[in-house]
């Protein structure tokens, strides 16, 4: 079998991130890795991102929901909507 | 968004129901039940009360055009939470003035032996050591908001919302298979902005 190249490295990479390879794929990432250090850039700053973008307008789902909405704009929206409507 | 899904599986097919049929009176309970949520989400995004109120007019606006594709195995909650994130983007990139990017050109290039085309050392920083808190979090938004739209909708429900992957599947109405290669194409091209921002283009 043929080295995995970086093109292939880079294609199957969410694979590798997830750990949903088979064993013996896996650990041809892995040799991969350990000679190529573009991809050891490639996949750190890939795993970066995923958390980067986690943390970004994260929501904290146990946070109860802002109350200070202005009653104004409750007004605005279902005045639209009946605008739009007539 | 507990308390929201929670009452949304009480009775959130009569809602969507009412909402489908222009019923005022489902819409009226909808934006009480929905609006504090995407003021929320507005206000993390555009840190301006102004703008966060537009955005929040522009997600129902935007909700009530799509409520015909929003599946019944869906939660409403899930559904309009993307929504209202969207809208809050869309809003950012506006006032940024920033334009939607094109994937290919975000994705890495290969030589014909398999080598990647210009290669940049990684960022040196941890995540969460890039930027302060706040600029980071801009930073990251910003570039999202320039995915465009069939890649941002996968990153929002995959990776901000944290849905999996048959729910997103579900919701976009598009394959399993296709919400992973969306996903990682679209991280890819966010990886390729955040990198410009951070090591220079
Ligand atoms: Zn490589």
């Amino acid at each position: 079998m043929p080295d995995l190249s970086c093109r292939e490295f880079i294609q199957f990479l969410d694979d590798y991130v997830d750990d949903t390879q088979p064993a013996e794929v896996r650990a041809e990432f892995e040799r991969h890795l350990k000679a190529c250090p573009d991809c050891v850039d490639y996949l750190k700053t890939y795993r970066d991102t995923i958390s980067l973008a986690r943390g970004a307008c994260a929501a904290d789902p146990s946070a109860p929901p802002p109350d200070n909405i202005p009653d104004e704009l409750i007004e605005i929206i279902l005045k639209s909507r009946s605008d739009g409507c007539a | 968004m507990n308390e929201a899904s929670h009452r949304d599986t009480l009775d959130g097919e009569s809602l969507v129901d009412g909402l489908r049929n222009g019923d005022g009176n489902a819409f009226e309970k909808f934006v009480r039940l929905f609006a504090p949520r995407a003021m929320g989400v507005a206000r993390r995004v555009l840190r301006n009360e102004a703008d966060a109120a537009d955005a929040v007019q522009d997600a129902f606006i935007s909700a009530m055009s799509s409520i015909h594709e929003f599946r019944a195995d869906c939660q409403l909650a899930t559904w309009f939470h993307r929504v209202a994130t969207n809208a809050a983007l869309m809003k950012l990139r506006s006032k940024l003035r920033r334009d939607v990017r094109s994937i290919d050109e975000l994705t890495p290039a290969f030589y014909a032996d398999g080598h990647r085309v210009g290669p940049k050392p990684a960022w040196a920083q941890a995540p969460d050591l890039i930027l302060e808190q706040s600029e980071r979090c801009q930073m990251v938004q910003e570039k999202i908001s320039q995915l465009p739209e069939d890649s941002r909708n996968v990153v929002l429900l995959r990776d901000i919302q944290q849905e999996s992957t048959a729910s997103t599947a579900r919701q976009l109405g598009v394959s399993e298979s296709v919400v992973k290669t969306r996903l990682h194409r679209a991280r890819q091209a966010l990886r390729s902005m955040i990198e410009e921002e951070l090591v220079g283009a």
